[in-house]
């Protein structure tokens, strides 16, 4: 015990500050304008759904909850279920095998269900593209907010996206209840 | 060259490893998978392909490793009714690649007893087979209904636990079905291919340096394994050398890739057993690896570093400096993790016999890599068939026979160790000149990369068409051999140590999902 105490207070906090919003990232679909931050009392909750990725991008979003970037001091935190998310932040080209299960989560997700596709597969498709096994891009499943690119973007890209998503306010009750 | 006394003619292909290609019959086909399997080899794949087109019919191929190397081994099949001589009574790792093979190209292991599908569940029919050359890969389909038989476990108190395919945690997707009594677990069967996003078609028509940016995202934790045995596999195909620089820098990217894995799963593994220290101090050690690994060559994970004929960046003397200034500080900050490791009693509770296969269970099953060598599988590419640069390393293979997550996890630690090692020797004997030499695709030509990646042997198999173009390319991942394996390992644990056996094991989904 006393070796675990002497390592926590040799390294101390390497927690650095929090990036700016990426808000050029925002989709042209998202009318959506101001701060969800005060719905949500600055507690965020997000369930990741990787629906095809190359598994790179979860090594980056894994990476979110070192202690350098330090996101439950933000008051973000990942859940287990999508019924208890405010953001659901997918991966992928969309797997035609995902495409039921991704829809499934994003129906099971509470309003004002944000989206944040991550990675360049989820804002277009990337290398897979669309074919008889990939449905391409996120937004070719479920509606999204905020795209962010990179093979795979680095950490603080995917939470500038997680920002940009979060400084926007629905105009009415439940953004996504139009078809599609 | 002949092999067991087999009389069919392999012929050596121009790669750095021991990789021997030839054509067999229906016969020698069964043969040869008996022979290797009485002289301990090792199934390392097994894929379909249709050369219709090219006037010929359907192929089927298996990849063997053997005490002289890697035997590739062809069996054409009739146009009209492909099948062949099902091997998965040799080899169990077999089954799941022999239906993936029926999924794709339509040809039938015919005495095999379990014809499931295994990559096709509902985006596709079941008489569409999408690497076949009258398909283009753009055909869309209604979802086709998808009513898997999983094996049904019957008994007083049984229940089942359905589990995915969309997990708790920053996962990949698959579904694990449980058959429990109470806590203990009397059967997991796993159903993966949620990931298929059609790989192997996409390859179809590249040129071959476009295809190494596509090998790199098999599996996005492996990618340095996958860009690697690519290169190999294209340079194999052009007869092309590499700048000796150039393949000391590749090693040294693999080996950064091996460590970066490590020191991830280690943290996790502590995390899954409750000891969230263990995944802060780890978690923080990766993210300096990662930043360095930017700051040197380029990008985080690595990717799109190693391409045909060479590597992308070299690297300055300030980043010499650098990195060998981090091996000093790593291995100082791992050996003080591993001797806290070992001394908790309560995170050795939960790792010693947990998820244990034993090294007879594991080679009746062929377990392969990281998860094998702890079972007493003394296999690693890098020790058996050193290849430039690790012919003047003396790679030391490190191996564990307790099998169980303890021996995976002291695995990792050795492994790091043994790693850091070889960067030190890499950075202190890195020969000058050039990084890159261009690659000249040949039409008609095939070639093999073979690399032992951070969780096992990874196998790309490339063949160009009469333009030199990309006909065919085949790239395996060990997690194929090893998925199986966890089904194992699993029998008897109580539900809530599977996370850590998962963990212990840590396989690709997308990397056998393709």
């Amino acid at each position: 015990m006393w070796h675990v105490l002497k390592r926590i207070a040799r390294h101390g906090i390497v927690s650095e500050p929090a990036p700016q919003a990426e808000t050029a990232w925002r989709t042209e679909a998202q009318a959506i304008q101001g701060e969800i931050l005060a719905i949500l009392g600055r507690a965020l909750a997000i369930r990741e759904v990787d629906a095809g990725s190359c598994n790179g991008c979860e090594l980056e979003i894994n990476a979110l909850n070192n202690p350098y970037y330090n996101i439950e001091g933000l008051g973000i935190r990942f859940v287990a279920s999508p019924r208890h998310a405010d953001l659901l932040l997918v991966t992928g080209p969309v797997s035609r095998h995902m495409a039921v299960a991704l829809k499934r989560t994003w129906e099971a997700t509470p309003a004002p269900k944000l989206v944040v596709a991550v990675g360049d597969c989820g804002r277009d498709g990337g290398i897979f593209g669309e074919s008889y096994a990939s449905c391409g891009r996120v937004s070719n499943v479920i509606p999204v907010d905020v795209a962010v690119p990179g093979c795979p973007p680095p950490p603080l890209d995917i939470l500038r996206g997680i920002l940009a998503a979060l400084n926007t306010r629905p105009e009415s009750g439940d953004l996504h209840t139009q078809p599609f | 060259m002949h092999f067991f006394g087999l009389d069919c003619e392999f012929t050596r292909l121009d790669a750095p490893l021991p990789i021997y290609g030839g054509l067999v019959d229906a016969a020698q086909w069964v043969d040869l998978a008996r022979a290797v399997v009485e002289a301990h080899g090792r199934l390392v794949s097994l894929w379909g392909s249709d050369w219709r087109a090219a006037g010929a019919g359907f192929v089927v191929a298996a990849a063997y490793a053997t005490g002289d190397g890697l035997l590739w081994a062809e069996l054409a099949l009739d146009a009209a009714a492909p099948a062949y001589p099902d091997i998965a009574r040799f080899f169990p790792a077999a089954n799941r690649l022999q239906r993936a093979a029926h999924d794709l190209v339509g040809i039938v292991a015919e005495d095999a007893p379990d014809h499931r599908p295994w990559l096709r569940h509902g985006a596709w029919p079941a008489d569409y087979f999408p690497l076949r050359t009258e398909h283009s890969g753009q055909e869309v389909f209604a979802p086709q209904p998808d009513d898997y038989p999983f094996v049904f476990v019957e008994g007083d108190g049984v229940h089942e636990i359905p589990v995915g395919p969309v997990h708790a945690g920053i996962i990949e997707p698959g579904h694990f079905r449980f058959s429990v009594v109470g806590e203990k677990v009397l059967r997991l069967e796993e159903r993966l291919g949620y990931k298929h996003k059609g790989i192997e078609r996409r390859f179809v028509g590249m040129e071959l340096d476009a295809g190494a940016r596509l090998a790199g995202r098999v599996s996005g934790d492996s990618t340095v394994a996958y860009a690697w045995a690519y290169a190999m596999a294209a340079e194999s195909v052009a007869a092309a050398p590499v700048p000796p620089r150039a393949i000391w820098l590749r090693a040294l990217l693999l080996e950064r890739e091996r460590i970066a894995n490590h020191l991830g799963d280690l943290g996790a593994l502590g995390n899954d057993a409750a000891f969230g220290f263990a995944l802060a101090q780890f978690s923080r050690l990766r993210e300096d690896w990662l930043r360095a690994n930017l700051d040197c060559f380029g990008h985080r994970l690595l990717m799109d570093r190693i391409v045909p004929g060479g590597v992308a960046t070299d690297l300055g003397a300030a980043a010499c400096t650098r990195l060998r200034t981090q091996i000093e500080v790593m291995a100082g900050e791992v050996d003080a993790l591993k001797r806290i490791y070992d001394d908790h009693a309560g995170l050795q509770d939960r790792l010693v016999t947990t998820g244990r296969v034993t090294p007879a269970l594991a080679a009746t099953l062929g377990l392969t890599g990281l998860a094998g060598r702890a079972s007493g599988q003394a296999a690693d590419l890098r020790a058996d068939f050193p290849w430039a640069p690790y012919d003047g390393l003396a790679v030391v293979a490190c191996t564990h026979t307790n099998g169980d997550v303890a021996a995976r996890v002291a695995m990792r630690f050795a492994e790091i160790f043994e790693s850091l090692r070889l960067i030190e020797a890499l950075l202190a004997r890195l020969p000058t000149g050039d990084i890159h030499a261009p690659v000249a695709a040949r039409p008609d030509a095939s070639g093999a990369g073979w690399i032992e990646g951070w969780r096992g042997e990874v196998f790309v198999a490339l063949e160009t068409d009469g333009a030199g173009r990309i006909a065919r390319c085949h790239c395996h991942d060990p997690s194929w051999q090893n998925w199986p394996v966890l089904e194992h390992a699993v029998i008897g644990n109580i539900v809530p140590d599977f996370p850590l056996i998962n963990k212990s094991f840590n396989l690709s989904y997308s990397g056998q999902d393709l």
